[in-house]
């Protein structure tokens, strides 16, 4: 028993099937119990009212959306390294939810960002990084959608992921030192003086997780149509030379 | 590799406008952009290391798809692959040559194009060393991106998406050093990360752009 018997496409499939609508059903039970237990049954914040009620969809979003990135860099080596087709093909199914978790960090950082600081954007380091942050991923999935052999595009995208990587962290550090930012600190540290207070952080967490489950869920789904859309166009390869 | 390197800038310069096309765009950046912000000096003194560092960026994206495209296209690029010289060094060769035909024009126009937008005295050494430490980089990140899209039809739109997020911490560091020395501060934080970077990018992007080439000539 070895993770390596998940790079069997059909083993793969086969166990994705059984595991999925549990971890897609937990998602929707921690998301909803999250959400319902953060808007309604928290107080406001004494400055910020109900507004630091978007906390609970924008902290676990912009994690998943850098997390995303992370799960891409450990599929590509999985990639380069072993060769196993279904971790290239994890890769290119995290992209789009990995972009979409970092377009709803933004979105969800603008609305609230409008009321307690008067402005929609500004050039922080955070928002910044997370905006380069979207642009790596739009640049690694135009350059999945150019490239027309499966094999080739899978090696090239892996190639970039890492080095984007790289260049991913050296932008998170220049822009820190390019501007002075107004976002406030790391507030969830497990190992901080001060957090944000209890009665936010538990449903927090159970946000966190949903997400967490949300993105899980959502991978394996995708990946799966990766799978089945490939093996299907082997077959009608096949079948037309036939 | 010395005559690949010859072989390239001769080619550069002789064959097909390549050569003078990065600078002519530079020129027509700078001279376009008093007309959008309007032509106060302070305004123009303020804003012009910015401005330079994002024509010279910009100039040196345009010129980097023909890094490799068109001896990809003519097949010498096979010829260069079988060649006993490692790849590693035929992509550094290829950006070296785009640095000496591009990037290095690029640095010593830059001073002559700060006039125009009435750049503060002291701010031409620092302008001139930021982009002599900084467009290296360029040139080397831009091969790499050159490479991934070598082997598309129409790889031009997707090499600026794909190059110009590489190209970020450059930008910050180079722009941020020209703007101190045009101001008078102290630009050695900004310049020693910007040749950290240079000198990164040049250790170690070889490796990924030969990689990349590899499985593209597969």
């Amino acid at each position: 028993m070895s993770i390596w018997e998940y790079a069997n496409p059909v083993k793969f499939i086969r166990t994705t099937d059984i595991v999925l609508p549990w971890i897609s059903a937990a998602a929707v039970l921690c998301l909803v119990t999250g959400l319902v237990w953060g808007f309604f049954f928290t107080p406001d914040d004494y400055r910020q009212g109900s507004t630091v009620k978007i906390f609970y969809i924008h902290v676990p979003a912009a994690m998943m959306a850098i997390n995303a990135w992370a799960m891409m860099l450990v599929a590509s080596l999985v990639w380069i390294i072993r060769r196993h087709h279904v971790s290239a093909l994890a890769a290119r199914a995290a992209a789009p939810v990995g972009a979409t978790f970092t377009v709803i960090a933004l979105a969800t950082g603008a609305l609230w960002g409008q009321p307690m600081w008067g402005t929609w954007w500004a050039w922080d380091p955070r928002l910044t990084s997370f905006l380069v942050l979207f642009l790596f991923y739009l640049g690694y999935m135009a350059l999945w959608s150019a490239i027309e052999n499966d094999d080739t595009a899978a090696d090239l995208t892996s190639i970039l992921c890492l080095v984007g990587s790289v260049f991913a962290i050296l932008s998170r550090y220049a822009v820190l030192f390019w501007n002075q930012g107004l976002h406030q600190g790391a507030s969830l540290s497990l190992d901080a003086e001060e957090n944000v207070s209890d009665v936010y952080w538990y449903p927090a967490l159970v946000c966190i997780a949903g997400f967490v489950l949300l993105f899980v869920a959502l991978v394996f789904l995708r990946t799966q149509t990766e799978i089945r859309a490939r093996r299907s166009r082997a077959l009608l390869a096949r079948e037309r030379r036939a | 590799m010395i005559a690949l390197l010859t072989r390239d800038l001769r080619l550069a310069v002789r064959a097909g406008g390549g050569f003078g096309l990065g600078l002519a765009f530079f020129l027509i950046v700078t001279v376009l952009v008093p007309f959008g912000v309007g032509p106060e000096t302070g305004l123009l003194a303020r804003i012009a290391p910015g401005v330079l560092w994002i024509g010279a960026l910009l100039a040196c994206l345009l010129s980097l798809d023909r890094i490799l495209a068109l001896d990809w296209e003519d097949g010498s690029l096979d010829l260069l692959a079988t060649a006993p010289l490692p790849m590693e060094g035929i992509v550094s060769v290829k950006a070296l040559a785009h640095w000496l035909t591009t990037g290095l024009p690029l640095v010593l126009a830059a001073p002559l194009l700060g006039v125009l937008l009435s750049l503060p005295q002291e701010g031409y050494l620092w302008l001139l060393v930021s982009l002599a430490l900084g467009t290296p980089a360029l040139s080397v990140i831009g091969t790499f991106g050159a490479a991934l899209t070598v082997g598309l039809k129409r790889g031009g739109l997707l090499l600026s998406l794909l190059v110009l997020p590489l190209y970020v911490p450059t930008l910050i560091f180079g722009a941020e050093a020209a703007r101190r020395g045009a101001e008078g501060l102290a630009v050695q934080t900004p310049l020693l990360m910007l040749a950290g970077i240079s000198a990164g990018a040049i250790a170690l992007l070889p490796f990924a752009s030969a990689a990349v080439l590899r499985i593209n000539l597969r």
